[in-house]
């Protein structure tokens, strides 16, 4: 083996992002972006408390007659399909494809978009039906506390998908800053993982407590 | 597991395949209709609610490790994210213990 290709074989990657010489191995800023996203778990957990805390001791009319589960499943639907275009484009710019990277990140952000303007006609209606978020009862803000925070955090993040698609047209994104990509990925899974429990836990959950056939068995 | 071509970060970690990416897609797809199917089928009575929360866990689960990569990267962000969970989640337990499990 001559001096040359031992030199090639041991390459080091000592790039910032490559975690090379920190203590855990890890960049820095990725576990950043995991400690945030442990404290926004906290965070949304005392929303959800706070959710059914409220919505047991809710007086007056049933509020889960609003909710419309099936409109809902979509838009579930939606923001899952949008976990995956958002990993596709993750993939696609660490093998170097910066174009399949656009592609993927606009797909995202559309989706993303699809799941607020739902949520923005799903909010208008309930306020044609009475609910608002202060001065109507418990569940009414509750209800929009939660899922509007959610909202915000969609927002948040269709934001930041669209801000790395300018950055990708007038700086270039190279396959070695994937952890760009990578860290607003996490962020994005981060918000749909928190649409799971809200689907399941205010969507199936509170509306099946309401329903008259458990009520029954 | 396909291995990186780039991506300095994460150069010594293996990710999931596109192909992996859309089974993990379609096996999430399948859960949300069997959750919204649990909730329009009555027959389950109150064992809609464990039934639910396994159905919820699973895909959390799935887009944790495969997805997030947390089946991938090294354990100390699982940590990490399980810690804030935990703590989340007894938030929500305590709280409910407080105002309906002790006649509140």
């Amino acid at each position: 083996m001559t001096a040359s290709h031992a030199t090639a074989t041991t390459h080091v990657d000592t790039s910032p992002d490559s975690g090379y010489g920190t203590t855990l191995r890890i960049s820095h800023r990725k576990l950043l972006m995991w400690a945030f996203l442990a404290s926004d778990c906290m965070f949304f957990g005392t929303l959800i408390a706070n959710f059914i805390t409220y919505f047991t001791r809710n007086e007056g009319t049933s509020p889960f007659t609003f909710l419309d589960i099936p409109y809902t499943s979509v838009s579930a639907f939606v923001l899952l399909m949008s976990s995956l275009t958002m990993v596709i484009a993750l993939a696609c710019i660490q093998r170097g494809d910066e174009i399949g990277m656009r592609i993927w990140l606009v797909a995202t952000a559309l989706l993303g978009s699809v799941f607020l303007g739902g949520q923005y006609f799903e909010f208008t209606e309930f306020y044609h039906k009475g609910m608002q978020l202060t001065g109507v009862n418990l569940f009414s803000s509750a209800f929009f506390t939660l899922t509007g925070t959610h909202g915000l955090h969609v927002t948040v993040g269709v934001i930041w998908l669209l801000s790395l698609v300018v950055v990708s047209f007038t700086k270039g994104i190279k396959s070695s800053e994937s952890l760009n990509v990578e860290i607003a990925g996490l962020y994005w899974h981060f918000v749909d993982v928190v649409w799971i429990i809200i689907f399941a836990a205010v969507y199936l959950v509170g509306n099946t407590m309401t329903a008259p056939p458990l009520r029954g068995g | 597991m396909a291995e990186h071509t780039g991506g300095a970060a994460s150069a010594a970690h293996a990710h999931p395949t596109i192909r992996q990416y859309i089974v993990v897609a379609v096996i999430l797809t399948i859960i949300t209709a069997v959750e919204v199917a649990v909730f329009y089928i009555h027959w389950f009575g109150v064992f809609v609610y464990p039934i639910l929360f396994v159905l919820s866990a699973s895909k959390f689960v799935l887009v944790g490790a495969y997805y997030m990569h947390l089946k991938y990267d090294p354990p100390v962000m699982t940590w990490l994210f399980v810690g804030g969970l935990v703590i989340a989640t007894a938030t929500i337990g305590g709280l409910w213990a407080l105002f309906n499990g002790f006649g509140g």
